[in-house]
């Protein structure tokens, strides 16, 4: 049986969406395809009959600076995300979450829109974007707006776009001052499964000794991408040092839920490595602000 | 709009093709164009064995929509030797695998060859540490360690 019947490639973002109301149904949107197609293949999807290929979109394969923001389009593969200078200097925690993503063929053709319209609350690129404040630009019939990042997720697999008219257009990140840095660092299975045990992603801003403020990302650490904003409350005005971490990652604990899954890791292993994980992760930040 | 065919370049050679249901681009180049060179390995997204260029870049072919290639330039393992009077010449980078003896069963070869040859088409001098991530298309005899 064939897995699709029909592939569409719209050149517009309102073509897209004409596609996604007018396509025989159901009608199904496709970014790189290097998770969707395996779920397809594999039977893990429903049915499709229409695929629409979202990578022919211009406005949607951009990375560009705006006033106070970087614009990172859904469709940008992740190989490109990876070379871009505007992103090494303002968005380390992504850059260093796209580096550890697949192998060189899966990231010429990955994308972010994809690892975020997945919803798992454990993606590399997502978790990234959690602690870069990123907002998501959501296109429907309506027209374009700006939604918080976290709003995008649900629950494990399910995102708040609605499937039948919306399309993830791109990411909006600020830009990073030289007081405020970030990071990334997960722990992998050696082989075998595509997800990390544990994954953190933090951004910080520093004035001198003292923490201004924070932002804390860890996966898999709930059924949707997990900020802990309590962590963060206890950190945001004190003086760093590394009795505080202790006191947060108390905090991180409580706060998160990190579960056992079956392929990866038990839940005491994953709370007994986010000690070492969070503490990494934050000093390599706060080591890169004024460098 | 539905769209009825797609123009490709494979090899240096145009194709206009039907377009048809579900298709790979690896069942494209297999079955349709008889480029059999490219492997179908996992088809999973994880060995790299039918790893082929499109555009320049390495992508796996298992996993790309061939309806995605169109307008676009493909090269597949059977593209990279040369006709000198009708005569065959292996590329340098096929050449150095026969004279290594770099290959057992041969399966994953073509994935191995693609992906050396799209480093060096980028970076003839690449540093070691790009080897290590660019050349890991899975080789279950372990001849790639040569």
């Amino acid at each position: 049986m064939n897995l699709w019947q029909e592939y569409r490639q719209p050149t517009s973002i309102s073509k897209a969406i004409e596609d996604l109301t007018n396509a025989p149904a159901p009608a199904v949107l496709i970014a790189g395809g290097t998770d969707l197609l395996l779920d397809m293949k594999q039977g893990r999807h429903t049915p499709v009959h229409t695929l629409i290929d979202l990578t022919g979109i211009p406005e949607l394969n951009l990375i560009e600076r705006k006033i106070d923001s970087l614009f990172i389009g859904a469709c940008v593969p992740i190989s490109q995300i990876i070379a871009n200078p505007l992103l090494e200097k303002n968005a380390q925690a992504l850059l260093e979450a796209c580096n550890l993503i697949a192998g060189p063929q899966v990231r010429n053709v990955a994308t972010l829109g994809g690892n975020v319209a997945h919803a798992l609350p454990a993606a590399d690129g997502t978790i990234a974007l959690v602690s870069l404040d990123a907002t998501a630009e959501i296109a429907s019939p309506n027209g374009v707006r700006q939604m918080p990042f976290l709003n995008l997720f649900l629950g494990p697999g399910k995102s708040a776009i609605d499937r039948s008219k919306e399309i993830i257009v791109g990411f909006n990140i600020p830009i990073t001052k030289s007081n405020q840095a970030s990071a990334f660092k997960r722990l992998m299975r050696p082989q075998g499964v595509a997800l990390p045990i544990l994954n953190c992603a933090v951004w910080v801003e520093r004035e001198e000794n003292r923490i201004e403020d924070s932002r804390i990302a860890v996966g898999p650490g709930g059924p949707t991408p997990f900020r802990a904003t309590n962590a963060e409350n206890i950190l945001r005005g004190l003086i760093y040092d590394d009795i505080l971490l202790d006191q947060t990652l108390k905090a991180l604990l409580e706060q998160g839920s990190f579960r056992t899954s079956p392929r990866r890791a038990t839940s005491e292993y994953r709370k007994h490595i986010l000690s070492g994980l969070f503490r990494d992760t934050f000093n390599e930040a706060w080591s890169r602000t004024f460098s | 709009m539905k769209k009825k065919t797609i123009t490709l370049t494979v090899n240096n050679q145009s194709y206009t093709l039907p377009i048809k249901p579900g298709e790979t681009l690896a069942s494209l180049l297999r079955e349709r164009l008889h480029l059999t060179g490219t492997k179908i390995g996992c088809e999973e997204a994880e060995c790299g064995a039918c790893t082929v260029l499109v555009n320049d870049e390495p992508v796996l072919s298992c996993v790309y929509p061939a309806a995605r290639a169109d307008g676009k330039t493909v090269v597949t393992v059977e593209g990279l030797a040369t006709y000198v009077h009708h005569v065959m010449k292996l590329h340098p980078i096929q050449e150095a695998f026969v004279e290594h003896g770099a290959v057992q069963c041969g399966f994953c070869i073509p994935g191995q060859i693609m992906t050396a040859f799209a480093l060096l088409k980028r970076n003839p001098t690449p540093p070691r540490k790009k080897f290590d991530l660019h050349l890991k298309t899975l080789c279950v005899v372990v001849a790639v360690t040569r």
